[in-house]
This record gives structure tokens, C-alpha cells and sequence, in this order.
């Protein structure tokens, strides 16, 4: 009877170092299989160090040729990390890469379990599933779907425009939305740039110009993506162009719109809500593109239906209040998300006062308060718009590193503290205290930075605050804000009277982030960023093949790290678009038309339409360029007409079989 | 009688939530109950009832099916699909007199190496309490079996 079986399989136990070999008897493992699993076709069991090694796969390989193996398990690591490893080393030997299977024996077992005998027994278990699985295995090739050059980037942040301007460069078209009426992002409010202190539109605003007249690049503004089907090399995106009400065709960017409107709103995005914007506005001057757009819910003519001011002085007719929303689709090979991140409401910190005493500002109003395009040209004063303070104290972590609110670092809050710093002590000479947890000062210049500040005369005090409060209770407090903190260093407790606090606050993800991952079938960490393919070795791709993430979407980060994250993920594209078709799984279903009894039970269950009914026929097709290979319509049909390569029921059943030792030489009793 | 009793159990895992994480739970060094074992899927929705059946006649005490969070699947819906398929397993179970229980099904991200872990450990416990299944055990039809493995192992042309 076990002469049926015509298959020869090879069994690699990897020892991975102490990894496995610490926890399980590699060697009995290996022994077992060889006896066994005999009858199943096992005709050689090793074990060895490292199995991913060269010298692993080159034993494969020689296996292969030498003892004319016909399909090989390797018991190692999850097959997540080396299947790729082992397919290739099996190809390379002549053997086609999918008649290989990986038994987890780390992630699965040693690494999870204590004791050494069971976890020897499961690792068997394991093998033996991974054999009986292997026999049922067949040939596959890879399907190839050819790659659309065109490329989506969202969000135009300064990770978005690098992205772009990356590809647009290589040759390559790229839509680049953006949600707000202009590209420049966050980095376009500040003033100053760590450590250097550059002035940050000086060097942002070039690039927002390049991406906004470049010839590969379609700018489409005060946009959103609305729907994304297909799959990597050819997606199909739906963008929401919102009415702007101005005709791009026909504004020139004059500004006398702006000008002559006469509804002023506070500008809480672009301002921070330190200043007013007009209801037809462009967010800044530099703004690009610089067309308007009319903000429907202040404007009056929307609100009462008469004004039309700007209609009226328009000297070139571009208003349109009729204007509607617009849905553009676009066909593209590659998606690079740079959305961004969200500044941690401060409000959430009550003990801080931020909201309720007017002289506690968060970074971003002090980011637009030190701006000299700002709404106070650059001078820092309190919140009556007048008075120059005379001490300033900075809070550092707000929000951040805090078991009430987010536990990770910002990574960039110590050194916008920093720069704030420099700028209050270089333009209004006030004493200046930073209140930190820990100063976190790495990368390139930034700790010469600190040092800089330090001999500039900041007072650092080391201490989460307790509380800022106005009730003073003498006359240095009188009037003023007071700081309530542990100074850790000192080892007692300080109240520190100041003019002027500002909340370095945190990082967190935009609000919207885990609907725009569904949209995108993507994933957030469980503090809500884009999570990606593997922290170290692949920050910028994520596990959905032709969706790359870049900047702050993945995790707080400073500007360089944005703009290597934007060119890390443009590499990647060209990479793809340069491949020119990508290379699918071969996990599909297919009909088998003879046995299909055109019951159409599965033809509802495919969210990707790839199911079709041939009415001529009375079968069903399934399209394969389509099929994602979830095998959902495989379990369904009644007929069992339909298989799923990959994963057929005669592999998932033999795995059962073998993971229950069914498939054991009975031993005499 | 079930003191030293432990459970066999087959989990099937979705390739994209649950399958990693287990591989989470690993890299994490969790630890967890050795019982079950797994099987990769893409997707919960492939789970076809009979190989719950089949796991069960065939030896294991208990199934474990793990998927992505309602809303998440990589799939779009699938996961809805299994879901339906579980109630309803769970339903010709018991009308086979078979515990219910000993069929879970249990949401997992791919963030999750903690609830995979802690979860797998709590459904090894519950096994435990019901006891073994006792069905088709291989031991107890030695010539049963022989014919069985013949037929899993003939290739379909």
C-alpha cells in the first residue's frame, strides 16, 4: 500500500542556532521523519544550523539532484520569513518552487513553549502535516499581470511631494491628491527647521512649486479618494474633486477675490486658529496651486444667498457658484500613502490649561506665532497680541510617553522644545525654561543643537509637570502662569512663575487613519499608524502588494526621516513600474466546468467580481487575472467543481490527516 | 479521567491576521498551551465545515478558526462567510450530539500575538474541561485507518 505514493520528499530540520535546537530535539525530530514518514515517501530527514544559510540551501539544492527529490518540507522559522528562501533554492536545483513547504517549528513552537519533550512531540506533528500536505502539492507558475506606470500619491505633505517628484523625475506620470486646497502640509506652517534652522518655506516652496508645474505630475487639490479597486500594477482609484467654485481654467491667482470678500473666518488649519483667512482664501501665499477656494459653509452668498462679491471684482469671470463636485478616476500601478499625522489635542491635558488659560499655546501656534508670515509677522507675544513675554516655559512630552494618553515617543517634540528655545531667547531675550522628561537629542548635529541651547542660557529642568495654574499665591505669582513640577535632579518640588507656556505636544494618527487603511487594505498598529511589511528590513512597503507608505502615516518622525521615507517608497515603485509586470501568487480558484451544476451558489460570494456566469452554458467562470485566491467560493461549492490552488481540500486534508498522525506507519502492537 | 487529559485541537488561521499573529506571539517570546496546531489559510472564508469534520472524526479534540476583525478582512467581507458557516457548524454539531464548544472561532489582528496567545491557552482549557472526543480515534480502527490513508493519499487525475 505505501508503494503507491511516488513522491520522493526531503525533511530539513533547522536548528536556527539555539532558537529551535534550545527548546526542541532537532535530531529526534529529524529521525522520526525519516522512519516514520518513510512509507509517505520521505526519503531523507536532516537536520542542520541554519538551514537558510548558504550552505543550507546549497544542501537542498544537492539533495534534490543527487536523491531525485520531488518535493521538500523544511521545518524552520514561519513560513513568512524564508518560504521565498527555500522556492528559490528549490527552483535553482530544478524543482518547481511550490512543491516546497515550510513547517513552523519556531514561531510555532520553540519559541512559544517550555517544555522539551512536548514541544518535540508538536514539532513532529507539525512535520508530519507539512509531508502529507507536500504530497498533494502541484506545480504552480506565477501569473503575470503587467504594471500601469502611473502612480498614486496621497497626501501632499512633504513625504508626498518627495514621493512624487521622485517618480515624476524617473519619467513617470503621478496623481498626487491632496485633501486641503494646497500642497505644503504641515512642514509649510512652520518657521524654522532643526537643527539648522532654516527657514522651512524657503526650502519647502521650491519643491511645492516643481511638483505643481511639473509636466508628470496632475496636482488635483482639495481632493479625496473616494474608492480603490483592483490590485497591485492595476488599480482603479476614485477621486472626489470638492467643488472649489472657481474655474482653474480661468483664475490667474490675482488674489482680488480674496480682497474684496467680506467674511472673515478664523483659520483653524492653516493659522492654527491664531488668525483669519477670508471665506474665499488660499491657505498661504505660496500656496500651489494658487487658485482659491470658496469655503461653502462661511461664505455668504451660500449662507444667505446674496453678496457675490468676488463674482463681482473677478476680472477674468473664474467664480462659479454653481461649480459641483467632480469624480475623476484614474488607473494606477502604484500607491504611495503620505497622509500625515494629527497634533495631539492638548485640550485632552487638562491639568496643563491649554484652552482654558489663554497664554498656554500648543507648538503649532507658536510654530505660526514665530512665523514672520504668521498672523503677529513673527513677533512673540502673549495672547493680546501685544505684550512681549519676559519668561517662557516649554513642556515637553505632552501627550506623549504618558500612560494616559499615548505611550510612544513623538521622536521630534525635544527638538522642536529646542528650537522653540533659540527663537523665543534670539528675538525677545526672555528667560526660557524647558521641562523635560528625557532629553532625546539623536541623529545627525541634533545633540550639538542642544548643546548650542544650552550655552545660550535655557534653564532645564528635569520633571513630568504637574500643573499649570493662574491661582499665584504671592506676589512673584501674582498675574502669571504658574509651573508646577518635580525637579527629579534636584529632588524637590518647584514652582516656576512664567509669562508664556507652550505645550510641546505630540504626534498622534490623522483621526481618519483606520478608514483610509480600509479603503486601502492596509493595516494600523493599535496606536493607530499605517503598519508596515517589517519594521526593520521593510519600513515603507505594508503587506497589500503595490501600497507603500511614507513619513508620518507611519509613525511619528522628523523631516529628513519624511523626506528618505517619501524617496524610499518612490524607489520602490520604479523598482515595480521599471519590472514592468509583477508577479502574482499563484493561489487562485478555478471551475472545473464538467462538474459546475450552475447552481451559482458562489457567484454572490466574490467581492472582487472575478465569478461569472456563462448563461449560454450554464457554468460559471471564474476570471483569474481578478481572483485574490481567498478560496471563500471553494468551500462554498456543493459540486466540489471548484479548487483553489495553493490551498486545494486534498492539501487541507492531508494536513489535517498529518498534523493528527494519521498518516503514521501503524507500529506493531 | 480528564485529569491528564490533553487536547489535540487544529486551528485553522487566516494567512493574513491570525497567522501572524502566531508569528508575533513567537517573536514576542509568548507563551502559551502547546495543543494546537496550526494550519495557514488565506483567508477564514476558505474554511470549508468538512474540514472541521474531518479534524474532528480524525483525532482532535477540539478547532480553533481564527480570521481578521469583522471590517478587516483582507478579503473585503469573507470573513462574514465564515462566520455564517460557524453558526451553522455549530448548529449540525449538536444535532450529531457533538459539543458545540468544541468549535471556536476567534477574531485575531496581525497586531494580536497577545490575544492569540491568551486565547489559545483559555480554549485549551475549555477543551480540557469537556474532555477527549473520543471519535474515530485512530488507535480504536486500526484497519479503518489503513483504508482511510488510501484514500487521502490516491491523486486525483
Amino acid at each position: 500500500m505505501s508503494e503507491i505514493k511516488q513522491e520522493r520528499v526531503g525533511v530539513y530540520v533547522c536548528h536556527c542556532g539555539s532558537n529551535i535546537a534550545g527548546v526542541v530535539d532537532v535530531v529526534d525530530v529529524a529521525n522520526w521523519a525519516a522512519e516514520k514518514l518513510k512509507h509517505q515517501g520521505v526519503v531523507i530527514a536532516r537536520e542542520y544550523k541554519f538551514m537558510c544559510s548558504s550552505l543550507g540551501q546549497e544542501l537542498i539544492e544537492k539533495d534534490i539532484k543527487e536523491l531525485g527529490l520531488t518535493r521538500v518540507v523544511v521545518a524552520a522559522c514561519s513560513p513568512h520569513l524564508h518560504e521565498k528562501t527555500f522556492r528559490t533554492a528549490a527552483k535553482n536545483a530544478g524543482l518547481n518552487p511550490y512543491l516546497v513547504e515550510l513547517a513552523s517549528i519556531r514561531e510555532q513552537v520553540s519559541w512559544v513553549h517550555t517544555d522539551k519533550a512536548v514541544a518535540t512531540e508538536k514539532s513532529k506533528a507539525v512535520v508530519s502535516g507539512a509531508v502529507s500536505r507536500v504530497i498533494e502539492n502541484v506545480p504552480l507558475e506565477e501569473l503575470k499581470v503587467p504594471i500601469n506606470p502611473n502612480t498614486l500619491v496621497v497626501g501632499g505633505g512633504i513625504a508626498g511631494i518627495q514621493a512624487a517628484l521622485e517618480i515624476a523625475n524617473a519619467g513617470f506620470h503621478v496623481y498626487l491628491v491632496e485633501r486641503e486646497p494646497s500642497i505644503g502640509g504641515h512642514m509649510a506652517q512652520f518657521d524654522k527647521t532643526f537643527p539648522t534652522l532654516d527657514c522651512s518655506a524657503c526650502i519647502l516652496t521650491p519643491r511645492m512649486v516643481e511638483a505643481g508645474t511639473h509636466p508628470n505630475i496632475t496636482l488635483l487639490t482639495w481632493s479625496e479618494v473616494e474608492k480603490v479597486t483592483g490590485f497591485v500594477g492595476n488599480f482603479n482609484v476614485t477621486i472626489r474633486k470638492k467643488a472649489r467654485c472657481v474655474k482653474e481654467e480661468l483664475c490667474t491667482g490675482c488674489g482680488i477675490c480674496e480682497e474684496k470678500c467680506p467674511k472673515k473666518v478664523i483659520d483653524d488649519v492653516f493659522e492654527a486658529g491664531l488668525g483669519y483667512r477670508k471665506a474665499v482664501y488660499t491657505p498661504f501665499a505660496q500656496a500651489v496651486p494658487k487658485y482659491p477656494v470658496i469655503d461653502k459653509a462661511n461664505c455668504t452668498y451660500f449662507l444667505k444667498g446674496t453678496c457675490k462679491a468676488c463674482e463681482k471684482f473677478c476680472p477674468t469671470g473664474a467664480i462659479d457658484f454653481n461649480q459641483q463636485d467632480e469624480l475623476v478616476n484614474v488607473e494606477v500601478g502604484n500607491i504611495i500613502l503620505a497622509t500625515g499625522y494629527d497634533l495631539f489635542d492638548a485640550r485632552r491635558v487638562s491639568n496643563y490649561g491649554y484652552g482654558r488659560l489663554p497664554n498656554v499655546f500648543t507648538s503649532l501656534e507658536f510654530e505660526r506665532l514665530s512665523n514672520a508670515a504668521g498672523p503677529t509677522n513673527g513677533n512673540i507675544v502673549l495672547r493680546d497680541g501685544k505684550t512681549t513675554p519676559k519668561s517662557v516655559g516649554i513642556i515637553h512630552c505632552v501627550g506623549s510617553r504618558d500612560k494616559n494618553f499615548n505611550n510612544y515617543c513623538s521622536v521630534i517634540c525635544c527638538m522642536q522644545g529646542l528650537k522653540f528655545a533659540h527663537l523665543v531667547h534670539e528675538r525677545t531675550g526672555a528667560t526660557v525654561y524647558n521641562f523635560y522628561i528625557d532629553m532625546r537629542t539623536a541623529y545627525k548635529a541634533y545633540d550639538e543643537f542642544y548643546q548650542r541651547v544650552l550655552e545660550e542660557g535655557t534653564l532645564f529642568v528635569r520633571g513630568k509637570v504637574a500643573e499649570v495654574t493662574d491661582a499665584g499665591r504671592n506676589e512673584r505669582e501674582k498675574g502669571k502662569l504658574i509651573i508646577q513640577v518635580e525637579d527629579t535632579l534636584a529632588g524637590k518640588q518647584r514652582r516656576i512663575p512664567v509669562d508664556m507656556v507652550i505645550l510641546s505636544s505630540g504626534l498622534q494618527p490623522r483621526a481618519d487613519a483606520k478608514e483610509v487603511g480600509k479603503l486601502f487594505g492596509i493595516s494600523c498598529s493599535t496606536d493607530g499608524w499605517f503598519t508596515e511589511k517589517h519594521p526593520k528590513l521593510d519600513p515603507v512597503a505594508t503587506m497589500t502588494e503595490g501600497i507603500y507608505i511614507a513619513g508620518c502615516a507611519q509613525g511619528p518622525k522628523d523631516i529628513p526621516s519624511s523626506v528618505a521615507q517619501g524617496a524610499a517608497a518612490s524607489a520602490r515603485v520604479l523598482d515595480k513600474i521599471l519590472q514592468k509586470e509583477v508577479a502574482l501568487e499563484p493561489v487562485r480558484a478555478s471551475v472545473d466546468q464538467e462538474m459546475c451544476s450552475g447552481c451559482r451558489i458562489c457567484n454572490g460570494l466574490c467581492p472582487f467580481n472575478a465569478i461569472s456566469f456563462l448563461e449560454d452554458r450554464m457554468v460559471t467562470e471564474i476570471n483569474p487575472a481578478l481572483c485574490q485566491g481567498c478560496g471563500t467560493c471553494v468551500a462554498a461549492c456543493p459540486a466540489g467543481a471548484i479548487s483553489g490552488t495553493g490551498f486545494s481540500n486534498e492539501q487541507i486534508l492531508a494536513q489535517i490527516d498529518g498534523l493528527l498522525l494519521r498518516n503514521i506507519e501503524p507500529v506493531e502492537a | 479521567m480528564t485529569e491528564n487529559f490533553e487536547p489535540t485541537i487544529i486551528g485553522f488561521t487566516c494567512n493574513w491576521c491570525s497567522y501572524r499573529a502566531a508569528d508575533l506571539a513567537g517573536t514576542a517570546r509568548m507563551k502559551y498551551a502547546p495543543n494546537v496546531r496550526l494550519i495557514r489559510m488565506m483567508c477564514s472564508g476558505r474554511l470549508d465545515p468538512t474540514f472541521v469534520l474531518r479534524a474532528l472524526s480524525g483525532g482532535a479534540d477540539g478547532v480553533m478558526i481564527t480570521g481578521c476583525h469583522p471590517g478587516e478582512c483582507h478579503y473585503i467581507e469573507q470573513n462574514y462567510k465564515a462566520l455564517r458557516r460557524y453558526l451553522l457548524l455549530k448548529r449540525v454539531l449538536k444535532g450529531m450530539g457533538i459539543e458545540p464548544e468544541r468549535v471556536k472561532l476567534v477574531w485575531a489582528s496581525a497586531a494580536e500575538g497577545a490575544k492569540f496567545a491568551s486565547e489559545t491557552t483559555l480554549f485549551v482549557e475549555e477543551i480540557r474541561k469537556l474532555g477527549p472526543l473520543n471519535w474515530g480515534k485512530p488507535t480504536e480502527r486500526l484497519d479503518d485507518l489503513q483504508e482511510e490513508i488510501s484514500k487521502t493519499e490516491e491523486v486525483p487525475a
